[in-house]
């Protein structure tokens, strides 16, 4: 790397970038990107709030169903993928830290690692869908798995319902129609025990892939944008005053990270 | 004088780094506490807490989520109103999610006899 008396940002064959001429300098341009990014990172939590809004009413309707099928996920990949994971922020941490310090080798090779890293979890994810598909652990009407040899020793057939149970307790309505993923109509009610599994397991699973889903075309977003950034800064578009797409790329990222950071205990560790 | 950050921004002269540069030091200490936190929360699922379980899981992925919202996303070091703007959402969705709740556990019962999310027949 060239240090010339003009300073880093001004490597020799570098494109320099000039600060538009409604902004007074570098910093308030830089200011004014980074307040841009964090409104739309909050419509992000928005939109992720929808849907950690379903698993909070799901689980508070249907603990039984949740404390049940999470047992069908890897706790070891999840916790694997999360530490994955914030190694990925970590790297995107440094990547920023060497475009303020002109370094373009290292920011070439940190975006790299993001990048490597990202796809690492991907990875592991798409092992982890592999698993639930051929178990036909799915959503809703694709939910066609076999329950019956459940991780606890769970019996083969469902408890025989007892005929007039007017006034036990149930933890499954009699008749809940309701949309898709809810109880079918007119199905008995289950006692609650460990005697079966409880209906309707597929809500979870629902529930399960559309958050990881979500999440998982976010990492693909993030895959994208991260090699872009590696393309324009072996370019040498970046320099100590001009950062504004790497820092935003990385804000982006650690949103990502921080999703999952909620989503690894929710989804996978429940008890 | 090429190791220390703010030596090369001076020596950038003009083009002074933009945003602050946060010590390697502490991003290094940010990431180790995120992974111990990370072995920490498997290790408490492991634990029958009862109902605490939920809270204790939700408070390290909080205590998680505030070290790289602090450090790795710049938030310690940069205009308040960046954190303004975030913590609003995060309210709203808060907001949004205990009315929800509010909203489900008080006519679940009411709509049918015993217990369930349910719609009027």
């Amino acid at each position: 790397m060239a240090a010339g008396t003009t300073g880093e940002g001004t490597v020799a064959g570098a494109r320099t970038h000039r600060v538009a001429h409604h902004f007074d300098n570098a910093e308030q341009q830089f200011e004014s990107g980074k307040l841009g990014m964090w409104i739309f990172l909050a419509t992000e939590i928005l939109l992720f709030g929808g849907l950690f809004c379903a698993y909070a009413v799901y689980r508070s309707n249907h603990p039984e169903v949740f404390i049940y099928a999470h047992r069908f996920l890897d706790k070891t990949l999840g916790a694997i993928n999360t530490a994955v994971l914030i190694c990925s922020s970590f790297t995107m941490a440094l990547a920023v830290r060497a475009a303020q310090l002109g370094r373009r080798r290292q920011l070439v090779g940190l975006l790299g690692a993001t990048v490597a890293l990202a796809a690492c979890f991907l990875g592991i994810k798409g092992l982890e869908y592999e698993k639930k598909w051929k178990e036909g652990l799915l959503w809703g009407a694709h939910f066609h798995a076999k329950l019956a040899p459940a991780p606890p020793a769970l019996p083969q057939t469902l408890p025989p319902v007892p005929a007039a149970a007017g006034e036990e307790r149930s933890l499954i309505p009699p008749a809940a129609i309701g949309p898709a993923g809810l109880a079918r109509p007119g199905q008995p009610a289950v006692a609650e025990g460990p005697e079966g599994p409880p209906h309707d397991v597929q809500v979870f699973f629902a529930v399960y892939f559309l958050m990881t889903g979500l999440h998982g075309v976010h990492v693909i977003i993030g895959m994208a944008l991260l090699s872009w950034m590696m393309v324009r800064a072996g370019r040498g578009e970046f320099s100590p005053g001009y950062l504004t797409p790497v820092d935003l790329t990385g804000l982006y990222w650690h949103l990502v990270d921080l999703i999952w950071i909620f989503l690894f205990p929710l989804l996978y560790l429940i008890r | 004088m090429r190791e220390t950050a703010h030596a090369e921004a001076a020596a950038a002269g003009q083009t002074a780094a933009v945003g602050h540069v946060v010590p390697l030091r502490v991003l290094v200490a940010v990431w180790g506490t995120l992974l111990a936190l990370t072995g920490l929360t498997v290790a408490a699922a492991g634990v029958d807490l009862g109902s605490y379980n939920l809270g204790v899981a939700m408070l390290i992925a909080t205590a998680k989520a505030t070290l790289v919202l602090l450090f790795f996303m710049h938030l310690r070091y940069d205009r308040p109103i960046l954190a303004i703007v975030f913590v609003t959402a995060l309210l709203f969705v808060a907001l949004f999610v205990s009315i929800a709740l509010l909203d489900s556990n008080a006519y679940a019962h009411q709509l049918i006899p015993g217990y369930g999310p349910a719609l009027p027949k």
